[in-house]
């Protein structure tokens, strides 16, 4: 049975901290099969958390698995940005999610762990979340000059342009997406 | 005459290159600009993403199920590995609990996946580095490990084999002893290979001290699997966090010491006889019993079965069309796949098809530091160095 244990706090206190380190060491993976962990947090206390949960004593999640973000389209904060870490000390993973609207940006995590780099510039590249004060935002995984973030809700499945080898110009030609058959969503509405 | 002082300063500039993105050596489409200085490279600029497919927005698109067989084509070279990650995400989502015999079956093929994956990390390895007799003896065995893989499923390497819930079908008649065989004459094989390149001066004298990564630097960067073990971290998932049947299974964590390409070649190979004896122990282990669970929501009926029973052939059709649906809820479920941790980040819906999926691919962390590994490395190097850390571009562009 899955067991997910929610940590929110809207304002961290130090104290939320020191009843949190607390606990860790206390924590054992054995008795903690499938029990996730997860810390909603502020956007503006993420560098702060980040940093608590890698230096403290009693958390020392000493590697980033990874960062991922989520589209939620048509609510009030649209995207979320999750943050696995692994404390290789104490075998324990926590995920930290930060919700951002469409408009905010983040604190980039470089400083702390250093290979979220490469995590960020891929929501930056599939989502257009922003990340200040990282060294080298460029986009990573769609082709140069590539306009549009493809991961999010809105975006079409087949795109907006396609590319195809012109014999006449000799050349390689961007066109509009064009499909000869009429693209098909199976929506089942009942559910069994 | 008098030469003007700043007339007899040239100004120099480093020499930039491109690698790739169609040069053997980087296993794949990586395209490389190397900045060098003479022959010793400065800074590497690694472009990614030209194989990049969209398999993630695919997977929001397809049904569970529809979904499974996109995890063959990223890292393929160890296809069952992450079609298991991800069935294993789908249990822990759904709270599937699958049966006893299917968990053998899967850590068979897992282990028989691991070889698979570290012949072609440490043939291709070596091909690159010069040596081309291992090469060719690795893929004469990987052709024996895909004739394994086909006798299952009907396909050399695109398996689609574990599924939510269980693994497809039955292991057919004969294929236990086989697989015996194959084990019992495998190491020798390897014993071969070794004796090739283990003491062999040229591959010392180019995979000796190349490449050193830092245990903390390991860290720091997010390695995993065998870059983070040839740091001298003994880190194994297969240990630390179990799944399926490890707890039961007897092996060892192979850590290195220096962190160099060395390490972790001798590493691979000490690793592919740990999954020999994982194989091994499973054969004499292995029990009859059910293959999947018996819910015919969530795993279809088996084919004797929905030719006599009307409604088993509703179910399976059901199952083939609309899929299944997990309920809200979210999960972040990391295995130990070959080449380090391969883990899923699966949002399920309430509705038949996952909401997101975000994969995160061992080699995409690794790739990162590349940089930094090659800096102040020959040209040369920089091909050990991409062999050492067994880039394949699927799983990293996804």
């Amino acid at each position: 049975m899955l067991k997910q244990i929610y940590l929110i706090k809207k304002s961290l206190t130090s104290s939320f901290f020191e009843n949190f380190a607390l606990i860790i060491p206390t924590l054992s993976y054995s008795n903690l099969k499938n029990v996730e962990f997860t810390l909603i947090i502020d956007q503006l206390d993420l560098i702060k958390v980040l940093n608590t949960l890698k230096k403290h004593i009693n958390f020392q999640y000493n590697s980033l698995s990874c960062i991922s973000g989520v589209d939620f389209l048509k609510t009030k904060y649209r995207f979320l940005v999750s943050y696995e870490v692994l404390s290789t000390i104490y075998n324990l993973r926590l995920r930290i999610k930060v919700f951002i609207n469409d408009f905010s940006i983040l604190e980039s995590s470089v400083p702390i762990y250093i290979n979220g780099n490469w995590w960020e510039r891929e929501i930056w590249d599939m989502f257009g979340i922003f990340f200040t004060h990282h060294p080298d935002l460029r986009r990573i995984l769609t082709d140069y000059g590539f306009e549009g973030y493809p991961l999010r809700k809105d975006f079409p499945l087949f795109g907006y342009t396609e590319l195809r080898y012109d014999n006449s110009q000799k050349l390689i030609v961007f066109e509009n997406v064009n499909l000869s058959q009429e693209f098909r969503v199976f929506n089942y509405e009942n559910s069994w | 005459m008098i030469l003007k002082k700043s007339e007899s300063f040239k100004n120099l500039k480093n020499f930039t290159i491109n690698f790739g993105p169609q040069h053997p050596a980087a296993h794949g489409v990586l395209r490389l600009i190397l900045e060098l200085d003479g022959e010793l490279v400065k800074y590497a600029d690694a472009h990614i993403g030209l194989l990049h497919r969209g398999t993630e927005k695919l997977i929001e698109n397809k049904t569970f199920l529809q979904a499974l067989p996109y995890f063959d084509r990223l890292d393929y070279v160890s296809m069952m590995a992450q079609e298991h990650t991800y069935s294993l995400a789908i249990e822990t989502l759904g709270n599937i609990v699958v049966p006893i015999r299917a968990k053998y079956i899967r850590v068979l093929f897992l282990e028989i996946t691991r070889i698979l994956n570290h012949l072609l990390a440490v043939g291709c390895h070596a091909m690159d580095v010069g040596a081309m007799t291992p090469f060719l003896w690795a893929f004469e065995e990987r052709e024996k490990l895909m004739e394994f893989y086909e006798r299952v499923s009907g396909a050399r390497m695109h398996a689609a084999f574990i599924r939510p819930g269980g693994i497809s079908t039955d292991l057919p008649f004969g294929l236990l002893d086989d697989i015996f065989l194959f084990i019992s004459q495998f190491s020798l094989r390897l014993d071969e290979m070794e004796e090739m390149l283990t003491s062999n001066r040229i591959w010392k004298e180019r995979l000796v001290s190349i490449g050193v990564v830092s245990s903390k630097k390991s860290l720091s960067w997010g390695f995993s699997g065998v870059m983070l073990r040839g740091s001298g971290i003994p880190w194994d998932l297969r240990k630390s966090q179990p799944y399926e049947i490890y707890s039961d299974l007897d092996f060892d964590i192979i850590v290195g010491s220096s962190g160099d390409c060395y390490d972790r070649y001798l590493i691979r190979m000490e690793e592919m006889r740990q999954s020999i004896n994982l194989i091994n122990q499973v054969i004499n282990k292995i029990p009859t019993g059910e293959i999947k669970l018996s819910n015919s929501k969530m795993s279809p009926p088996s084919r004797s079965e929905f030719k006599i029973s009307m409604e088993a052939l509703i179910n399976h059709f059901k199952y083939h069309s609309e899929g299944f649906i997990l309920t809200s809820g979210e999960t972040y479920t990391a295995t130990e796949a070959p080449k380090g941790e391969f883990g899923i980040y699966l949002l399920a819906n309430n509705s038949e098809k996952p909401y997101r999926c975000k994969i995160k691919a061992p080699g995409f962390a690794h790739l990162q530091f590349l940089n930094d590994m090659c800096k102040n490395h020959l040209i040369a190097d920089v091909v050990t160095i991409i062999g050492t850390q067994d880039i394949v571009f699927g799983e990293i562009d996804r």
